[in-house]
């Protein structure tokens, strides 16, 4: 057969290519005209958790450390109210092979591609997740293509994704190196077709019970080392999957009270796919612009069906500021000799926010680090920003500017998370789906599956969905 | 058009063998072609691919060559650097960071750093 390569040619062939480079009949879990049987997608594509369990243990992930931060424990409870300053622990994922969390992720996809034939991996990822991809499939023997979004037209690239380039070819990937655009996909695309290679894509099923294994470590770890279940485990949230799959470990844990809160940097104000914006965000993930687009919108991901639906999980969404961050990055290698991040540190910053809420005895566990190297450090990322024309400066964090000025906090009392309003994010994703539903009869079932999706009531949804109907007849 | 480049310039003028560790560049799509979603700085720029490979014959920097990958896949573009360096390193220390350790072992009342009371002289 011979097909177009034009980017609408392409675009619209994207199903049949996700199709047979996942290995999913997505349509079989369709049961309307915007709901579809989550649960029975995951129970039935997905592994078991003792799967997952021995899926990584043959390729050394997870069982990372879980890591008592007492000095900044202590910093907190000087700066709260008596009684307050809950204790924090961190899980040290950077001991994972390629230092983050989505090797848990990777070593699922991997493994899945090699088990059902395929003569490789492709995944479109400019984080942490193309060293990821890479190393696993290095340790199974797996050929691998990433495919980053790299430079602006300039030729320039912000230190951390270079960094993450180089990884991924030190593990002995072949790195498409993109200059900004979403077209990312369509690149993507064309070479699935090209190779028949599987979409180790972070939304399937596989990735996402890859992360269960971390939500349940964190969840028998901290009953182990404290006595408790967590009271909070915060997670950085970009495309949804760690905040699911951390969320599901932790209810499969037995974690009952635990407040799952997704954590962002703030970059409110950079568009993620401008030429100019682009190596002026100093964060490559953890941000906003994943983080609430993902949220509101889940199936926007390079599968037809994403399996990370963070909407679901969250108890409550915080976002904090890009100078937060670099300081409590600081703090973490002053105070705790434990030179990680930055970006992954988003939810640490967080956590020092909200522990200052909590009672003493309390437990707040940040579920990740990352590897900290060259580029993918403070230093690399605060002075590219300057080259870019950002102004970095020490003062009140609420003076930081996203791609204008980074504030460093002069005193750690001056961290604090800024609420997302889950109502907000909740409303948004319903005028999302109705809108993709394009006029096609909205039925119970639907109804109910949007009450489960955003993790609200049908009372909710029905009301929203009046409101929303109301307003475009006022319209 | 030509553009800014990071073009190891050195080499431009030296026969750079078979074999040798290089990289391409290609435009995949130009201005005109991007995504219709795309705003308008990016559409106003095509959408560039490098590439790393081993260099599959004789050629100048800057001519059109084959390459191929360390997967084994051949792809073709414009030959542009030879083997070129990581250019990322961890930079000058930011003089905005440098003292938040102090700082904050200083709120710690700790580790020989004197704990500062109210009245003290700064």
């Amino acid at each position: 057969m011979i097909s177009g390569t034009s980017y609408a040619e392409v675009m619209a062939r994207r199903h049949d290519i996700m199709k047979s480079a996942v290995g999913i009949d997505y349509e079989k879990f369709e049961t309307g005209a915007i709901a579809f049987d989550y649960e029975g997608m995951m129970d039935e594509v997905g592994y078991t958790l003792e799967e997952i369990h021995a899926i990584q243990e043959e390729t050394s992930v997870g069982r990372t450390p879980l890591v008592e931060l007492r000095n900044i424990t202590e910093v907190v409870r000087r700066i709260s109210d008596p009684g307050r300053g809950a204790r924090i622990l961190v899980k040290d994922e950077s001991a994972n092979p390629s230092g983050s969390f989505k090797d848990r992720r990777a070593s699922v996809s991997v493994y899945c591609a090699k088990n059902k034939g395929y003569p490789g991996v492709i995944a479109a990822t400019s984080g942490n997740y193309g060293a990821a991809v890479a190393s696993q499939a290095a340790k199974r023997g797996v050929k691998c293509i990433i495919v980053q979004e790299t430079y602006d037209s300039k030729g320039r690239g912000q230190p951390e994704i270079i960094e993450k380039g180089r990884a991924c070819e030190a593990y002995g990937a072949e790195v498409h190196q993109l200059t900004v655009g979403p077209e990312l996909f369509y690149v993507f695309l064309r070479l699935l077709e090209e190779t028949g290679f599987f979409n180790a894509s972070l939304y399937t099923p596989f990735s996402i019970a890859g992360i269960e294994t971390l939500g349940y470590e964190v969840g028998t770890e901290t009953l182990r080392a404290t006595g408790r279940y967590p009271d909070a485990v915060i997670v950085t949230h970009a495309g949804g999957g760690n905040v699911t799959g951390t969320a599901r470990g932790l209810r499969k844990a037995g974690c009952r009270h635990t407040q799952v809160i997704a954590a962002s940097v703030d970059l409110t104000g950079l568009h993620m796919a401008s030429d100019t914006d682009f190596n002026r965000k100093s964060f490559t993930t953890g941000h906003t612009g994943f983080g609430i687009p993902f949220a509101t919108w889940p199936d926007r991901a390079d599968v037809p069906r994403n399996a990370a639906r963070p909407l679901r999980y969250m108890d409550r969404y915080v976002t904090v500021t890009q100078g937060e961050v670099f300081y409590v990055t600081e703090m973490l290698a002053k105070l705790e000799g434990m030179e990680r991040g930055p970006a992954g540190n988003t939810s640490l910053a967080a956590a020092i926010a909200i522990a200052r809420e909590m009672d003493r005895d309390q437990v707040v566990v940040v579920q990740e680090t990352e590897y900290t190297g060259a580029g993918k450090h403070p230093y690399a990322q605060l002075s590219f920003a300057r080259e870019m024309g950002v102004e970095v400066m020490r003062g009140d964090p609420r003076e930081n500017v996203p791609g204008k000025r980074i504030v460093i906090p002069e005193h750690p009392s001056q961290i604090r998370v800024k609420e997302v309003p889950l109502v907000d994010i909740r409303r948004s994703y319903i005028r999302n789906a109705l809108s993709h539903a394009k006029g096609r009869q909205i039925s119970i079932e639907d109804i109910r599956f949007l009450a489960e999706d955003t993790n609200s009531t049908v009372a909710f949804v029905e009301e929203t969905i009046r409101e929303l109907e109301g307003g475009e007849g006022r319209g | 058009m030509a553009k800014v480049f990071d073009v190891v310039r050195s080499e431009s003028a030296e026969r750079v063998r078979a074999g040798e560790y290089v990289e391409i560049h290609s435009i995949i799509l130009k201005p005109g072609e991007r995504a219709p979603q795309v705003p308008e700085d990016t559409q106003r720029v095509p959408l560039e691919l490098r590439i790393k490979g081993y260099l599959d014959h004789d050629a100048f920097v800057g001519d059109e060559v084959t390459i191929t990958t360390v997967l084994g896949r051949k792809v073709k573009g414009q030959l542009v650097a030879v083997n070129p360096p990581y250019p990322h390193s961890f930079a000058r220390p930011v003089p905005e960071l440098l003292h938040i350790g102090e700082e904050l072992w200083r709120l710690l009342g700790a580790r020989g750093v004197k704990e500062v009371r109210e009245g003290d002289e700064p």
